[in-house]
């Protein structure tokens, strides 16, 4: 039998409705309660469970206590198995009570956990349980810009009905996104990558009437990370290897370690540096000749270069013409931005002002994407 | 059919037919062939010269059936097909599913035609050879163009012979080393990215702005020294036309790359606009799309490729020219770069023969009114999917269409959960196609309508009435539309057994060999 | 509205008043408004320069039926030409099948309702692996030609090598279009026939064979007819360098001939046009390759393959096999491109197959085979005349040389036509090593009776 793990953030998605973003921290949790605002994310989470009813003897519902997802699993008209009763109260929750269920969903091996809450629980859920599970999140926040939610809550609770039922789904990893909601709320965005959550995802079926079949992500990876390797590395030059699951294809095509959330150097083959922070950054830049920077865009919403950028700041940034950037990225992620162009806020007009209009993408082996980018 | 609602209470034929291989009767015979004369038996018996090893040493295992039974199996399997001739096929998007008139066939049957050997003398030909020049002189008259290879089986593969021209032609012009990256959009044909990357191109594409018209910024930052060609679709398969178009050629000429037309799209601008004055040195046409061919199932098709005058050298061979002092027509082989064959022999001679009839009977003013009533039919369309609650078409929002648009059927997902694909499996619940879309789903939840000039106005209106019967539906009992179909010939498939090596079986004896009875398993003895 | 506005029968809204109707619903004044996007520049100001419409059906057909008149067929005449488009026998179910509208105004619904096609490419599928005696056939390609030039790309991506060899013998239209289709990243090797056995140089394929060697390519019966006996040899020097055996085939040879599978193929290739298909002045073709069950081959496919799978009903269902076809190699290389290629054509040959059964094709094989030798012997026996290739078995067609007679392949054909006879193909400019030849070509359509008169005449014209 499967089991389900759910864990739902009771106050995310609050401050939405109420002109505030974000939910973090009790000062602004009790703001939004003031301006009126009411628990957005039980309604959410209980709309992707409903989808899940027609499964529900055949699986294991494992939930925690009182607003943590007993209540809306009840409504929902579900028996689940409450656990934590001793740690985890039925009605004022806090970040750590996630921590805390996530943790015992990991403990309790659950085939897939899904969540409720936005940014910050997605976080939240990462720390505990890192790659560990395969997890989806339930969209209850404000703008969202990590990857790991479904598109809406049917269309999560659909995906959690097919994954459990074994139909149609893959993994993958998606981003998670860390945002600093202070300078959020005062209409600057960074965006950090925080980490990596393994989630599934519905592979289409349409017929290959005229043309093959799309790639799959990972293949997609895998011919650009070829082509990059085939072609563009070059000897006596300095590799800067920004952050993603692309980038980490084209480290693994050149049998290189890497870190999957920082920056790593490579020169002539070779790993050089690994997790580098700016300084080292800013060294190494300044002392060879023939430098390039290779970077994918990170998260749902498309952002390649922000004042998040903890090591590609625009200190290092002023070190590379455009021509000396490369941009890869899937085509599927190019699609999901809708026409979107990609974002960059990098604090530094000048920089801004240089990488925005057109950028040539690499989306496959011989294959580009002439894409816009734009400051924020 | 009730006519005030205009729907239909439609089965499709459901014979829960065996496979052949089931229906074997050992020792039945389909038909018989002609004995060996006494004559022949007595010179050859001493000299069978096959060594027995070359000899085949069992028969192939083929079924045993009597003529009839032959026949009824397949026409069963017939009546389980949905035909354009058979529905309001206006639901396969980018096919262009048009009448195929019935005296066409009748001309292709004749046996002055179907009889013919492709090597016979030059003399004993003169009548198809006709018809091959006079079609490609036709197709001159309405591209533009100055010289047609009709060689291709299909559209791909005329996509494959300018790609194919494209190459032979930096090769000549000695810039293979300097020229090596193609332009398309992201709404082009994928056989255009898959042509380019097979003959050693790299391909850019550039996405629609946002009216879903393909962004000039972007074409000017694409576009360089480098640039070999531009490989694109006017109107794209979204039907919106692409007003900027002769700018888009300038530019790629001012660099001295190449511009090629795709020209599925030709059924909403024939007589209206042509390659020609857009800029274009290279065109293809569809013939069993836009010029009434039959599609066959997915084949045999004809793509016709148009070039300029300075590319006609390059045309695959051999073209069929006529002698102006003996008015006879002959096959030209000698073109001095030609790309050699992309084809075995001179092209789908029936369907040039079809399509050349098609385009004989309807004459200038017909050919231009097709394009017109496709336009005006889709138009209608556009305008009635509209009003239907769940539906949406992105781009150039407030204007007309071409010939065709992709719809969106988001808003309906976002509200109900049903899909375009559970659409797609209602609609065949009232006897019509629909297909989604090529991926990439660009516009979330997709599908493309493209009326044509063949239906009329009564059928369009049930089209709509379906659609929108579908749509309530899903409003009111979503689990019908995701459950359907419900009265087609078969029920849901399981895609599992298509994905892995150890469940697919794509023969008979595949399946033989992996399982027994339905789909249990053998246990396979290592 | 204009009153004497044709009203085209095939254009259902090309009434007025129904023009006037839809053009209210939508809000708009005149078609003319939809064109508005194309720019002045660009529209036509004037007709199509096309000629006058035949606007009444029996005037085009008329036309047509006179137009069509002005060629003389191989039901009129005695016909030897071959070479890869064969006079065979269409058996009338075959034509009943392929105009079926249901059929044949087709395109690419779901499983759902289109599952008749689905089935009916199964079925074909299923009939020519077994003809075969292999476990995975397509959904056919475009022709024979394509067929060999997408098998040699298969077998390149299958060892990741780019060096190819050929058969000098093949179809000459075959090795033009695997020319063009290997440009420009692959390299072709041309391997020499012995001149005495017309087959392939075993010496010669060795001495070219390397570690870099992806494919061999040859056809078994070649353009010329000979029958290379050789198979397994020629398969264990290219395994042996880690290289991929494509043999190209004569279905309508196969109820006679070993399937190549048997001798060592990886890949088995060739043309439907003899099963069932009209000679339609060579427009009527298609082609299929086969392979064993054997994931890393089935990858490289591009084109169609259908599948059988069961329903929530437990009926037969079927969709495509092998969705992503992610394979290694497709992540650089195109999986070349698939498109309309041929489907009704793997239907009709499916319907030939099942009506000839198994004694049917073998018969074929053999009916064609004996018909083959009696002309060969009896041509031999004509004064100037010469076989050069005779010791070698043959299928189908042979090659004639007419040196010895001190006329031109050209001056006899004309001859020969003169007497309602096709003479065998002139291969003077095509194969000139063999010097003032004809491919003579039979198939069981022709009779003793014609292949008497044949000689006959060459009595006459050679005398």
């Amino acid at each position: 039998m499967k089991k389900l793990g759910l864990i739902v953030n009771p106050i995310a998605g609050m401050g939405g409705k109420v002109g505030l973003k974000g939910t973090d921290g009790p000062d602004t949790i009790a703001r939004a309660r003031e301006m009126g605002a009411t628990p957005h994310s039980p309604s959410r989470a209980e709309c992707a469970l409903s989808h899940l009813l027609e499964i529900k003897d055949e699986i294991r519902l494992i939930t925690f206590p009182g607003n943590m997802g007993e209540k809306v699993a009840m409504q929902c008209g579900f028996s689940p198995e409450v656990l934590l009763r001793e740690s985890i109260s039925e009605h004022v929750t806090a970040r750590e009570d996630t921590l805390l269920a996530a943790k015992e969903a990991l403990k309790q091996n659950v085939d897939l956990l899904l969540f409720a809450g936005g940014d910050g629980t997605a976080r939240d859920i990462y720390e505990s349980v890192g790659t560990e599970l395969t997890a989806l999140g339930i969209p209850s926040g404000v703008k969202i810009h990590s990857a790991v939610f479904g598109c809406s809550p049917q269309q999560a609770g659909e995906l959690a009905k097919l994954y459990l039922n074994n139909k149609s789904t893959q993994e993958k990893l998606a981003e998670v996104m860390d945002i600093d909601e202070t300078l959020f709320r005062k209409g600057i965005v960074t965006a950090r990558l925080f980490g990596y959550l393994n989630i599934p995802f519905e592979k289409r079926r349409v017929q290959r009437l005229k043309a093959g079949s799309a790639l799959s992500e990972q293949v997609s990876q895998q011919a650009i990370a070829a082509y990059m390797a085939r072609n563009e590395m070059y000897s006596d030059t300095l590799y800067i290897v920004g952050p993603g699951t692309t980038t980490r294809a084209l480290m693994i095509e050149l049998g290189l370690d890497f870190t999957l959330l920082g920056v790593d150097v490579v020169y002539n083959g070779k790993l050089i540096a690994k997790d580098v922070s700016e300084e080292t950054l800013l060294k190494l830049c300044s002392r060879y000749k023939k430098i390039k920077l290779i970077v994918t865009p990170i998260g749902g919403q498309g952002f390649l270069f922000g004042r998040g950028n903890q090591q590609i700041s625009p200190r290092v940034l002023r070190f590379f013409s455009r021509n000396d950037i490369f941009i890869l990225s899937t085509p599927a992620k190019l699609h999901a931005l809708e026409g979107a162009p990609l974002l960059m806020d990098t604090g530094d007009a000048t920089i801004d002002q240089i990488l925005s209009g057109y950028i040539r993408i690499v989306t496959g082996f011989n294959e580009f994407v002439m894409y816009a980018i734009s400051a924020m | 059919m009730n006519m005030q609602t205009k729907l239909r209470d439609f089965h499709q034929a459901r014979w829960d037919e065996p496979i052949i291989y089931e229906l074997t009767t050992q020792g039945e015979r389909g038909v018989l062939l002609p004995k060996v004369e006494d004559g022949i038996r007595e010179t050859v018996k001493d000299t069978k010269k096959l060594p027995s090893h070359m000899i085949r040493s069992d028969r192939a295992d083929l079924p045993e059936m009597s003529q009839m039974r032959v026949l009824k199996h397949y026409l069963r399997l017939s009546q389980e097909n949905l035909g354009a001739d058979l529905n309001i096929d206006i639901g396969q998007g980018t096919c262009t599913m048009k009448y195929n008139p019935k005296i066409n066939e009748v001309l292709a049957r004749n046996p002055k035609v179907s009889e013919l050997h492709p090597y016979q003398d030059e003399s004993t030909v003169q009548g198809v050879l006709e018809v091959i020049y006079n079609m490609d002189h036709a197709l001159r008259a309405i591209s533009g163009m100055d010289a047609f290879s009709l060689q291709s089986g299909g559209g791909s593969q005329a996509i494959y012979v300018i790609g194919s021209i494209i190459r032979a032609w930096l090769e000549e012009t000695g810039q293979t080393e300097t020229k090596d990256e193609i332009i398309t959009t992201i709404y082009s044909h994928p056989s255009n990215t898959a042509v380019a990357k097979l003959k050693g191109f790299k391909i850019i594409t550039i996405y629609p702005g946002k009216d879903g018209r393909p962004d000039f910024e972007a074409l000017k930052n694409a576009v360089s020294e480098r640039t070999a060609a531009l490989m694109i679709t006017n109107p794209e398969d979204i039907g919106i036309y692409n007003s900027r178009i002769k700018e888009f050629t300038d530019l790629v000429h001012s660099v001295g790359g190449l511009c090629s037309y795709d020209q599925a799209n030709l059924n909403g601008i024939m007589g209206i606009t042509r390659a020609r004055e857009a800029g274009f040195d290279m065109c293809f046409f569809n013939l069993h799309k836009t010029f009434s061919a039959p599609h066959g199932c997915g084949g045999p098709g004809s793509g016709a490729v148009g070039v300029t005058e300075r590319l006609k050298p390059f045309l695959p061979v051999p073209i069929v020219e006529k002698d102006s002092e003996t008015q006879r027509f002959y096959l030209k082989d000698d073109l001095p770069y030609s790309v050699g064959k992309i084809k075995n022999f001179y092209g789908t001679v029936p369907a040039i023969l079809k399509a050349y009839a098609w385009i004989r009977a309807l004459g200038a003013d017909g050919v231009k009114e097709a394009a017109r009533v496709a336009v005006l039919n889709n138009n209608y369309m556009f305008r009635k999917i509209l009003s239907i609650r769940g539906a949406s078409a992105p781009y150039a929002e407030g204007e007309h269409r071409i010939e065709q648009v992709r719809y969106s059927w988001q808003k309906l997902k976002e509200e109900t959960g049903v899909t375009t694909s559970d659409i797609q499996n209602r609609m065949f619940d009232f006897g019509v196609h629909y297909w989604t879309s090529h991926e990439p789903w660009l516009v979330p939840e997709p599908f493309t309508i493209e009326p044509t000039e063949s239906y009329s106005k009564q059928e369009l209106d049930e089209f709509i009435a379906i659609t929108e019967q579908i749509v309530k539906e899903a409003y009111e009992n979503p689990e019908l539309v995701k459950t359907a179909p419900h009265k087609s010939t078969i029920h849901h498939v399981d895609h599992a057994y298509l994905d892995d090596p150890e469940k697919w079986a794509i023969t008979w004896r595949s399946y033989k060999k992996k399982y027994n009875g339905y789909f249990e398993k053998k246990e396979l003895k290592e | 509205m204009d009153k004497n506005k044709v009203v085209y029968p095939y254009i259902p809204n090309s009434v007025s008043h129904v023009q006037e109707e839809m053009l209210k619903a939508i809000g708009a004044k005149s078609i003319d408004e939809f064109f508005e996007c194309v720019p002045d520049e660009l529209k036509l100001n004037k007709p199509l320069d096309l000629p006058e419409p035949l606007l009444s059906e029996v005037e085009l057909k008329r036309h047509f039926e006179k137009v069509l008149s002005k060629n003389a067929t191989t039901s009129e005449n005695i016909s030897f030409l071959g070479g890869g488009c064969w006079n065979h026998y269409v058996p009338a179910i075959c034509d009943e099948i392929n105009q079926r509208s249901e059929f044949l105004t087709a395109y690419a619904g779901e499983p759902y309702e289109d599952h008749g096609r689905f089935q009916a490419l199964f079925e074909f599928e299923s009939m020519m692996a077994e003809l075969v005696d292999m476990d995975v056939v397509n959904v056919p390609t475009y022709d024979g030609a394509q067929a060999a030039a997408t098998s040699i790309r298969m077998a390149t991506r299958i060892t990741k090598r780019d060096e190819v060899l050929v058969a000098e013998s093949i179809h000459p239209e075959t090795k033009a279009v695997i020319k063009n289709y290997s440009n420009p990243d692959l390299y072709i090797t041309y391997v020499p026939c012995d001149p005495e056995t017309g087959c392939v140089d075993l010496q010669k394929l060795e001495s070219l064979i390397s570690s870099k060697t992806a494919v061999f390519y040859f056809e078994n019966p070649a353009f010329i007819g000979t029958i290379d006996v050789n198979g397994k040899k020629i398969a264990e020097l290219l395994h042996n360098a880690g290289a991929l055996m494509v043999v190209g085939i004569d279905p309508s040879s196969m109820g006679l001939l070993t399937p190549p599978s048997r001798y060592g193929a990886d890949i088995v290739c060739g043309d439907l046009q003899p099963l069932g298909m009209h000679l339609y002045y060579g427009g009527a073709r298609g082609g299929f390759m086969a392979v064993q069950d054997d994931e890393t081959f089935v990858r490289e496919y591009p084109s169609r393959l259908f599948g059988i799978t069961p329903t929530t009903y437990k009926e037969w269902g079927f969709g495509d096999v092998a969705w992503e076809r992610t394979s290694f190699a497709e992540r650089e290389n195109a999986k070349e491109y698939v498109g309309t290629a041929a489907a009704l054509w793997g239907i009709t040959a499916g319907v030939y197959l099942a009506l000839m059964g198994p004694e049917g094709m073998k018969e074929l094989g053999e009916n064609i085979y004996m018909r083959c030798q009696y002309l060969m012997e009896k041509i031999a026996a004509l004064p100037g005349v010469k076989i050069p290739l005779q010791a070698t078995p043959h299928f189908k067609e042979f090659i004639v040389n007419f040196d010895g007679t001190g006329k031109t392949v050209k001056e006899i054909n004309k001859a020969l036509l003169d007497r309602h006879i096709f003479g065998g193909l002139d291969l003077s400019t095509l194969f000139p090593g063999y010097g003032e030849s004809a491919l003579y070509s039979v198939t069981e359509c022709v009779t003793q009776k014609d292949m008497d008169t044949l000689i006959a005449a060459l009595g006459e014209i050679l005398a």
